[in-house]
């Protein structure tokens, strides 16, 4: 089986816009949640949201590369910059060789409704303008990178709810062992704004601990009301070992495991032997146990019925020595982007070895209790972990990453 | 509308919107050659022109306009025929 690693890395959340900043959150436990007043003003039942300010590109990029770009495009750019420079992936290498992008997204709302107000208004789509259309659709960070950066490969988005980026690294995974492509640049990008959460903040689904909000996101914990919505973006250059050693890159970590599955079941709501199946996947496509995880990154968003299921097919398969955490607690549940981002913090981790505070996680309940989960941070030398995400309509992912050892 | 009111707009939105240096401008500046416009750029001329000239413009009006000078005149018509 062909090596599969990880050769750069790139982050712009709520928690920090580079690695250095966000691993300083992390490692002192520090939450990305507010509120935001436009919520208030629009009738939310929850304003709790990640806080997160947008790049100027001005100097970036020329007018016609950011008139494309919606809000998540503009993280995922700047992400995706750290992480190619990182993985020392110039302008010449990328026109010279295929580099591919495989990139989650599942929505762009603003687009849409600023492009249908103007045409309800002036009754003339002329008026939209140009950027609109590259805004509007799911493909629009793929679309638009692949454009900017000059990307001769695999070129897609993959839309599979708040698994969506977690997906498309493991199908990076898959085109690669393969053979079909050396170096994809794979990641997930998630918009931050009142328009794209009024729905699914109509299901109930979201905190409304409004008086404290870095309170609000309390995966596992008893006494947690829903989770905190939040996003920005993430990039991992996934490659293949040869390709990685050919280049000089540097070798950050070795993706060695991707299961999936779909519960079949519910839309909305998660069960317990879907996101187990997902897990045995991985771990039987890794070839290791459940006894060699040293640490899993939970999906664990914070709702009450998603993370009790969790917690049981957690204990199902790994009992109750694994440390386990959730980094939503600081970041809130950055969605489309969460895959790729958790991979991320839990790479941090790994070099820098310590498991991050699942922050307001003080007193268990019937099943988080049986798990090892700490609300402080520990000490911890991390050589393999394992990172869950799961989404609507049942879809389930599950990545794990090594340390990389020649 | 004068010429020079409806000139002075014309550049004063390419420079500030479309980034377009100002010793470009000029009147026999091609938009594709010398200015680097390209045809998506025109549906945002088109934007900008209603909302700083009042009036809409059909796509297939810009098909003919090729330099700086044939934008300023179908400006002055156009305003001429709204006045």
């Amino acid at each position: 089986m062909k090596r599969i690693v990880i050769t750069g890395m790139g982050i712009y959340s709520t928690i920090g816009t580079n690695l250095e900043e966000v691993n300083n959150s992390l490692y002192n436990g520090i939450s990305g949640i507010g509120i935001d007043p436009k919520r208030i003003e629009d009738g939310f039942r929850s304003p709790l949201t990640g806080i997160i300010k947008r790049p100027d590109l001005k100097s970036l990029l020329t007018r016609r590369m950011r008139i494309g770009l919606p809000e998540q495009g503009e993280y995922a750019y700047m992400a995706t910059l750290e992480a190619i420079n990182m993985a020392c992936l110039d302008e010449d290498f990328r026109i010279n060789n295929e580099v591919g992008i495989l990139y989650g997204n599942d929505s762009s709302a603003v687009p849409v409704i600023n492009a249908i107000d103007i045409v309800r208004e002036k009754k003339d789509t002329t008026l939209v303008g140009s950027g609109s259309i590259f805004q509007s659709m799911n493909s629009t960070i793929t679309m638009n990178l692949s454009v900017i950066l000059k990307l001769r490969g695999i070129n897609f988005t993959i839309s599979g709810a708040c698994a969506s980026s977690s997906h498309a690294i493991g199908m990076a995974m898959i085109l690669i062992e393969q053979g079909l492509q050396d170096i994809i640049i794979c990641g997930g990008g998630q918009e931050v704004n009142a328009e794209s959460m009024g729905s699914f903040d109509g299901l109930s689904a979201f905190s409304m601990r409004t008086d404290e909000p870095t309170k609000a996101s309390r995966p596992f914990d008893r006494d947690r009301d829903g989770l905190v919505p939040s996003g920005g973006a993430a990039t991992i250059i996934v490659e293949s070992y040869e390709s990685a050693i050919k280049r000089g890159a540097p070798i950050l970590a070795e993706l060695i495991g991707y299961g999936f599955s779909s519960n079949g079941d519910h839309i909305s709501v998660p069960n317990v032997e879907g996101p187990t199946r997902s897990l045995e996947r991985a771990l039987k496509y890794a070839g290791i146990s459940a006894a060699d995880i040293d640490y899993v990154n939970a999906h664990a968003t914070s709702t009450p019925i998603g993370d009790l299921n969790e917690a049981q097919a957690l204990f199902n398969v790994f009992g109750s020595k694994t440390p386990v955490n959730s980094t939503k607690s600081m970041t809130g549940h950055e969605m489309w982007m969460g895959g790729a981002s958790e991979i991320i913090y839990s790479i941090l981790m790994m070099q820098n070895s310590y498991v991050a505070p699942t922050l307001n996680f003080e007193n268990p309940d019937e099943y988080s209790s049986k798990l090892n989960i700490s609300g402080k941070r520990t000490d911890k030398s991390i050589d393999v972990f394992l990172s869950n995400s799961f989404g609507f309509g049942g879809t389930n992912s599950t990545l794990i990453v090594r340390k990389f050892k020649k | 509308m004068i010429r020079e009111e409806i000139i002075q707009k014309v550049n004063a939105f390419l420079i500030e919107e479309f980034e377009i240096d100002e010793e470009q401008i000029s009147p026999e500046a091609n938009f594709k050659d010398d200015l680097g416009l390209e045809s998506l750029d025109f549906v945002d001329i088109v934007v900008v022109i209603e909302r700083d000239f009042g009036f809409k413009v059909k796509s297939e009006d810009m098909i003919n306009i090729r330099k700086l000078s044939d934008l300023y005149d179908y400006i002055e018509r156009q305003v001429k025929v709204t006045e």
